[in-house]
């Protein structure tokens, strides 16, 4: 029988620590939809999207209800939308991400991703179409979400993609200006994007994957922060082992959720994300983490070696948790979606160079920070590059989500909602690197991708 | 199924009666109670039922045992013991 010191722990875990499933996705195929005529395309995608995911919604509702675990969102990921739609006639993808926005609305869930472009080595005219598309695409819908991959560690770094994206930052920003450049916040530029992501903005399905399944992803900082506290003053070995141990109960509950919805939907399982996600809720924050475990304020010297420890600990808890980890398993540091981080940055102690050094240790990268409206397309671009060779150097998935927030300048802070939470405006750097991003081309793939 | 109900709440008269009340009426069969007293006057129960022979839903039991909570006073939770064995057995 359940030990009763048990029951009372899992329910403080939900109740006082904000233990939650973060989402629930499913990634859905779209390569049998494709068609020279965009109308019939787009017609057929949207009745595959809304066929699959028909019961999505309230299945993740049932099992919520049923085993008292709150799961905040339901998504869906489709397969890069450049992909499909190159087979077509159209010169603009506009009417594609309209299409999902309204598959996403009948079936329910919070967000669709996959308005998307795998280019790290090169572009084909549904890329280039689909990128040209995509600040119209997101200052018209609300619900889709668009990724660009600019390079990899077997690639190297597509430079040209890296400016084109750097201008459709900016292009997003000024088209979704009345709205705090809200836009930005849909779209990230990855290196080494992963095919079975189930967060966003950066989820899509990828070509490797089946013709649906379900993935998910679970959150859980402050269950991470109370085992922590418990351990005040302790070693690292100490601190490691308890990270661990609150890790692998989190991943055993969203392997439950997993599991579940897998079979109650008819779907293949396909991973859970062991990533800790935070919300701008009090009390679900990576930053206060790393506080607790020692730092006045997050960005202070020695918020990398933590990070790194925690986000090392996390995948040693969680892997034996579940029977298939993927997506991007690692501490996300958003700043805008984290109490603890926004703190940070108003206070002070933390900077996007700052938050720079911490994305070589964790995932992702540079998340939903939001800086100068007044920051050129470059500079976005140079900021872009730098993450990006962090990726492709260290085999690891890096990305960038930056919002150049039109009006504002540093000082300022701006209201996203939900949990996209507040951004402070951050500082970037004034000095230009306008040369190096103007020459294109590609970088070459690092010597260790050589591994055949 | 089986199925794990907590009560946190004041203590008063009647709170096991209540909740078994209703437990009960629709046939479902309580397997281990598990009951003290927190800090003077927390009354805390654990009850491990099954619900295999109720002829309602899962929903509708859970409804009607949450609802007897509120006019309690109690704060009364009824969730599948799935997620208690999952988070706490290997």
């Amino acid at each position: 029988m359940i030990n009763v010191e048990n029951i009372l722990n899992t329910l403080h875990m939900f109740e006082r620590e904000k233990l939650d499933i973060r989402t629930i996705t499913m990634g859905i195929s779209l390569l049998d939809c494709a068609h020279s005529d965009g109308e019939i395309a787009r017609q057929r995608m949207y009745d595959k999207i809304t066929k699959k995911a028909e019961r999505l919604v309230s299945v993740g509702e049932e099992i919520e209800r049923e085993y008292g675990i709150p799961i905040i969102h339901k998504r869906i990921s489709v397969t890069p939308i450049s992909i499909v739609a190159g087979s077509s006639m159209d010169k603009d993808y506009v009417a594609f991400a309209r299409m999902m926005d309204r598959a996403a609305k009948q079936t329910g869930v919070n967000f669709i991703g996959g308005f998307s472009a795998l280019v790290q080595k090169g572009m084909t005219k549904g890329d280039e179409i689909l990128i040209q598309s995509i600040p119209q695409a997101l200052a018209e819908t609300e619900l889709v979400c668009s990724s660009v991959n600019v390079g990899s560690t077997k690639a190297g770094i597509n430079m040209d993609a890296v400016k084109l994206m750097g201008e459709t930052i900016v292009k997003t920003a000024e088209l979704t200006k009345d709205d705090n450049s809200i836009g930005c916040a849909k779209l990230v530029v990855f290196a080494n994007a992963v095919e079975d992501n189930p967060f966003m903005a950066g989820a899509f399905h990828g070509v490797g994957e089946p013709d649906c399944e379900i993935n998910v992803g679970v959150s859980g900082p402050g269950v991470v922060k109370v085992a922590l506290e418990s351990v005040k003053g302790k070693p690292f070995d100490v601190v490691a082992d308890t990270i661990k141990k609150a890790a692998f109960k989190v991943t055993r509950m969203g392997m439950l959720v997993a599991d579940e919805a897998s079979k109650r939907l008819g779907v293949p399982f396909g991973i859970v994300d062991l990533s800790l996600a935070p919300t701008p809720a009090v009390g679900d924050s990576i930053a206060r983490v790393l506080e607790e475990i020692g730092l006045e304020s997050c960005g202070a010297p020695g918020t990398t070696a933590a990070l790194a420890m925690l986000n090392d600990a996390v995948k040693k808890g969680g892997i034996m948790a579940s029977s298939h980890v993927g997506g991007l398993s690692g501490a996300f540091i958003p700043v805008s979606e984290d109490e603890g981080m926004i703190a940070a940055a108003i206070n002070g102690s933390i900077s996007v160079e700052k938050l720079e050094a911490m994305t070589c240790v964790c995932s992702v990268g540079l998340d939903m920070i939001a800086v100068p409206g007044t920051t050129s397309a470059a500079t976005l671009s140079g900021i872009i590059a730098d993450e990006a060779a962090i990726g492709v150097i260290n085999n690891k998935t890096t990305a960038v989500r930056l919002i150049p927030v039109i009006g504002k300048d540093v000082g300022d802070s701006i209201e996203l909602g939900g949990l996209l939470g507040t951004a402070p405006i951050m500082s970037v750097s004034k000095f230009s690197c306008e040369e190096l991003v103007n020459r294109g081309g590609r970088i070459p793939a690092p010597v260790h991708s050589l591994k055949n | 199924m089986k199925a794990v109900i907590t009560v946190v709440g004041k203590d008063k008269v009647g709170i096991i009666a209540g909740v078994s009340d209703v437990l009960a009426k629709y046939s479902v069969n309580i397997l281990d109670i598990n009951q003290t007293i927190m800090h003077d006057d927390v009354f805390t129960m654990i009850m491990i039922v099954d619900t295999e022979k109720s002829p309602v839903s899962f929903d509708e039991v859970q409804k009607k045992v949450e609802e007897k909570g509120v006019e309690m006073g109690l704060s009364v939770k009824m969730q599948h013991e799935g997620i208690f064995t999952a988070m706490s057995e290997l």
